[in-house]
């Protein structure tokens, strides 16, 4: 963060990301070590009853994750946490948006507290979360 | 069905190594370019002993380094198919870098019927530390479970 201390509604976080593709959510599968068949192998999926394969919540997350500590350092995020509101599905369009609903004093420290969210290109929320901040 | 009688399970802790090879393909796979993450000079910059870890990789450790990674599952008898990530949360209390030594300790906080019995969450609140004992985060996460119509 810089000196200069966010004001209640700026918008501090905001990012955009490539579409999902089957080819990201099959790295993803390895590189998180989540191996869960339902998002990488389509005769899986649909035996679960989905019509195709669909993107890890964490996966979302970690975007989310991504964009939050573009603007703030990782040494300074005290919590974070989301609820997946939606399935992400192939080819979303996805845009992560953090914006400082509140400024308070938690443990003898100044903080932020983030609503968060991540929307496909459609507006759809996928994610709605928060983050709490020292500033 | 998981009941009340699931709350306080515990399973088997899970010891995860900080392995910068591994840290590097997920960063990759994100198109995580953020220097402090990759170049061990910008993270000293920065005040971190080395590389930290991104906000969701705890999540990520805990399932690459777990025996069965889905352990919870089997034990409470929930099919895989039927599970969907509900909630998510970090605590974050000390650094975590490259190199560390995490142990993760997993256990049962909560089950609650949704929709008349059509859905169970299911909470699982894992305690995490670090080679030198330090309490470093906290995670919790919600599964949804959708349930089987009785017939």
């Amino acid at each position: 963060m810089t000196a200069t201390k966010p004001g209640v509604g700026e918008r501090i976080v905001h990012k955009e990301f490539p579409p999902i593709t089957r080819h990201r959510l099959a790295l993803y599968c390895g590189a998180s070590g989540d191996h869960n068949p339902i998002h990488v192998d389509l005769d899986f999926a649909k035996k679960a009853g989905f019509p195709d394969v669909f993107s890890h919540g964490m996966l979302i997350m970690a975007y989310l994750g991504q964009a939050l500590t573009d603007a703030v350092p990782p040494s300074r995020i005290r919590s974070f946490s989301t609820r997946f509101a939606a399935i992400t599905q192939l080819g979303a369009k996805l845009t992560c948006e953090g914006t400082v609903a509140e400024l308070l004093e938690q443990d003898g420290e100044k903080r932020a507290r983030l609503t968060l969210t991540t929307k496909d290109e459609t507006g759809e929320i996928k994610l709605a979360g928060e983050a709490i901040i020292a500033l | 069905m998981v009941d009340q009688s699931a709350v306080g399970r515990e399973f088997t802790p899970v010891i995860a190594r900080v392995e910068p090879g591994r840290l590097r393909f997920f960063l990759d796979t994100l198109g995580e370019g953020n220097s402090l993450y990759r170049d061990e000079n910008a993270a000293r910059a920065a005040g971190f002993s080395d590389r930290p870890v991104p906000p969701t990789y705890l999540f990520c450790l805990e399932m690459m380094d777990a025996t069965e990674p889905f352990e919870f599952l089997t034990a409470l008898n929930i099919d895989l198919a039927r599970v969907l990530h509900g909630e998510q949360r970090f605590d974050y209390y000390a650094p975590v870098v490259v190199g560390d030594t995490l142990t993760f300790r997993p256990k049962v906080t909560g089950v609650t019927d949704k929709k008349g019995g059509a859905m169970t969450l299911v909470v699982v609140e894992t305690r995490v530390t670090n080679q030198d004992g330090v309490h470093v985060a906290d995670t919790s996460r919600t599964v949804v479970i959708r349930n089987p119509r009785p017939s």
